[in-house]
């Protein structure tokens, strides 16, 4: 659906900033590209117009671009993306079995969402928090240490409507579309929010503690 | 004593509120910023250069050395784009250092930005972790207001402008040149070198790419001294590094120690491989290192030693598989990952991840022959050096590996027509554990 007068209004101002943050304006493209997804929850044929003509780039152009990278959906997905890592790390612990036990529970295949428009979900590579594995991401949040069925109590939170937070990070789980300005460069009032690292973070640090160790201690 | 481990980038990571200016500077952050840029840029590179700091991306290039290719006098806009874009997988270290300390990172940042002359820098962090695109975000803009950041820094005169960009999926945005093909708003596809980037990066003007870890390195450098820093480590390996332990191990999780450590020795303290099972095979820096087995557990954990023994350092992405794992499965899924990441630029990584995929899920299900090693090693070698990035030698990597050192469990899976072993034996939950 085209964007009305007052949405493209902002959506013209916010994309004149990003364009701004960099010294040739294709560079933009990439936050562009969030920021009509935040719209929509998915780049729409508007939203990749809307790219096009922001930047001087053909319609083609951005098309060739947003399909080169897995976060950029072009149907929608569900108000929570729900990511299962299943590289070979996580799937040995039992990604495997989280993503086969939520395709059961859900009844959907990859970027489907749920009827209900509240759940979709996506096995992920590796997401870089392997200390905690198995992984599953929900719109790019962690949530460590899983097992088939506090996935699917995840799940079931979600399409629920419940408040589910994330085991590190931010404290409260935002939106598909919300997520996406974050990533188009325009943060919200979390980044002091949540703690700094979760236990396996701190194994390390920790030990080294108990030994007395330090890197003077060390030469 | 001798210290195993030495948390220093690590250090603060327990503090609640590690990632604020505030908590940075009472650590004495900020400190190697005035130092440095009181400094000659020639000195600050040298200062780098004699630290022997090398990249911690897992290519170990010589930082001091790839600031020095950059030329002076040029006229041209000169760039420094930090890869944040951390997705080797099994790798898990850059991601904490932004959600506990990015003003490390902004540090380091500056301090690269002023010795190679560039008055714009880049934060590549990849799109999936919206924590540490926040916790980046609010201390860049924490730094332009104690004016660390913006025009004649600290009254140096030395302006920098930092932007933070958020990538949006592809493994191949971890290589530097598609990195700059990714942030100058394409495909991100890896580009033939020579030229470098030194000369020919960004917009082709020359642009440093460093990734994180190498770069909150470098305020510990010029605040101790490249001295401080050069007498921990090996002969060619200098400092520290952050080990990430994963998988089959009592104790999963950062471990910062000098490079050269072994994994017998992080295991020990880690409380070793999980209760009741043995090591199997392990990978020393990422999926694209070839993989290790209990033969190698005092193998020294710098560039040289591993190389020495068959594989590479990496991104010390040590990813710990026991006795309950089935090695054609895991390189299955490893193989898996590299056809779906392969970017498709060149020929023989694109069709040659497609087919060993093929091959090894029928040598998974035990349809396969041993034909099909002979098959796989020969794809191989059509790969291996053809590409135009390290993408096709990492693919192989897992493949070649898995055959040299587990030729027999690949048979016994045609023998017996199927997977000897249970995939719910090696879940996290399994044992009872969890």
């Amino acid at each position: 659906m085209p964007f009305s007068n007052e949405v493209l209004a902002r959506l013209d101002a916010e994309a004149a900033g990003i364009i701004g943050r960099y010294p040739r304006s294709r560079s933009a493209l990439l936050p562009l590209l969030h920021l009509v997804q935040s719209e929509e929850g998915y780049v729409s044929d508007d939203g990749i117009a809307f790219c096009a003509r922001h930047l001087g780039l053909t319609e083609a152009e951005v098309s060739a671009v947003l399909s080169f990278y897995t976060m950029y959906k072009r149907r929608p997905v569900g108000e929570y993306h729900v990511g299962v890592c299943t590289n070979t790390l996580c799937a040995i612990m039992g990604g495997d079995q989280i993503l086969a036990g939520l395709r059961e529970h859900l009844g959907v295949t990859d970027d489907e969402p749920t009827g209900d428009g509240k759940v979709s979900l996506e096995h992920v590579e590796c997401n870089a928090a392997c200390d905690y594995a198995p992984v599953v991401m929900v719109n790019w949040e962690f949530f460590d240490n899983m097992t088939p069925d506090s996935a699917r109590q995840l799940v079931d939170g979600l399409r629920a409507g419940k408040d589910v937070a994330p085991s590190r990070g931010a404290p409260r789980l935002v939106t598909w579309k919300q997520a996406g300005r974050i990533l188009a460069g325009f943060p919200d009032d979390q980044a002091t929010g949540g703690d700094t690292a979760g236990q396996p973070t701190l194994a390390g640090l920790r030990i080294a503690r108990e030994h007395g160790w330090t890197p003077e201690d060390a030469e | 004593m001798t210290s195993l481990l030495v948390p220093t980038l690590t250090a603060r990571w327990d503090e609640p509120d590690s990632f604020t200016l505030e908590a940075y500077r009472r650590a004495g952050g900020y400190q190697a910023l005035p130092k440095a840029l009181g400094m000659d840029q020639g000195e600050v590179i040298q200062a780098v250069k004699d630290s022997g700091l090398r990249g911690r991306g897992g290519a170990g290039f010589p930082t001091g050395v790839k600031w020095g290719f950059i030329p002076q006098g040029d006229g041209k806009p000169h760039y420094l784009v930090v890869n944040a874009d951390e997705s080797e997988p099994g790798t898990c270290k850059d991601i904490p250092l932004m959600l506990a300390t990015p003003h490390a990172l902004v540090e380091g940042a500056v301090i690269a930005a002023y010795a190679i002359r560039a008055n714009r820098a880049f934060i590549y962090v990849r799109g999936e972790v919206l924590h540490v695109l926040r916790r980046v975000h609010h201390a860049v803009a924490e730094a332009y207001q104690a004016g660390y950041l913006g025009a004649n820094i600290l009254d140096s005169g030395f302006d920098l402008d930092v932007t933070v960009h958020a990538g949006a999926g592809a493994y191949e945005c971890g290589e530097e040149t598609a990195l700059l093909d990714s942030l100058e708003g394409f495909r991100g596809q890896p580009r033939l070198k020579p030229p470098f980037p030194a000369i020919a990066g960004l917009y082709a003007c020359p642009t440093v790419v460093n990734n994180v870890e190498s770069i909150a390195s470098v305020p510990y450098i010029l605040r101790h001294g490249a001295a401080a820093f050069a007498a921990l480590g090996t002969e060619k390996s200098k400092g520290f590094g952050i080990f990430s332990l994963t998988g089959h191990v009592a104790t999963p999780g950062q471990y910062e120690a000098p490079l050269g450590v072994t994994l017998r020795e992080l295991l020990e303290e880690a409380g070793g491989v999980r209760a009741g099972h043995s090591l199997k095979f392990w990978t020393p820096g990422g999926s694209s290192t070839p993989i290790f087995t209990d033969e190698h557990l005092d193998v020294p954990l710098d560039f040289e030693g591993v190389a020495a023994a068959g594989s590479m350092l990496g991104t010390r992405a040590l990813q710990i598989f026991d006795d309950t794992t089935c090695v054609v499965r895991a390189t299955l899924r490893w193989t898996e990952f590299y056809q779906h990441e392969s970017c498709g630029k060149c020929t023989p990584c694109r069709e040659g991840t497609y087919w060993m995929v093929r091959v090894l899920d029928r040598l998974d299900r035990g349809q396969g022959t041993e034909e099909d090693l002979e098959k796989l090693l020969d794809i191989c070698d059509n790969i291996g050096g053809r590409a135009f990035c390290a993408f096709g030698d990492g693919a192989i990597s897992p493949v070649v590996s898995s055959i040299k050192y587990f030729r027999d469990e690949y048979i016994e899976h045609f023998k017996r027509g199927g997977c000897p072993f249970d995939p719910a034996a090696a879940t996290a939950w399994a044992d009872g554990g969890q």
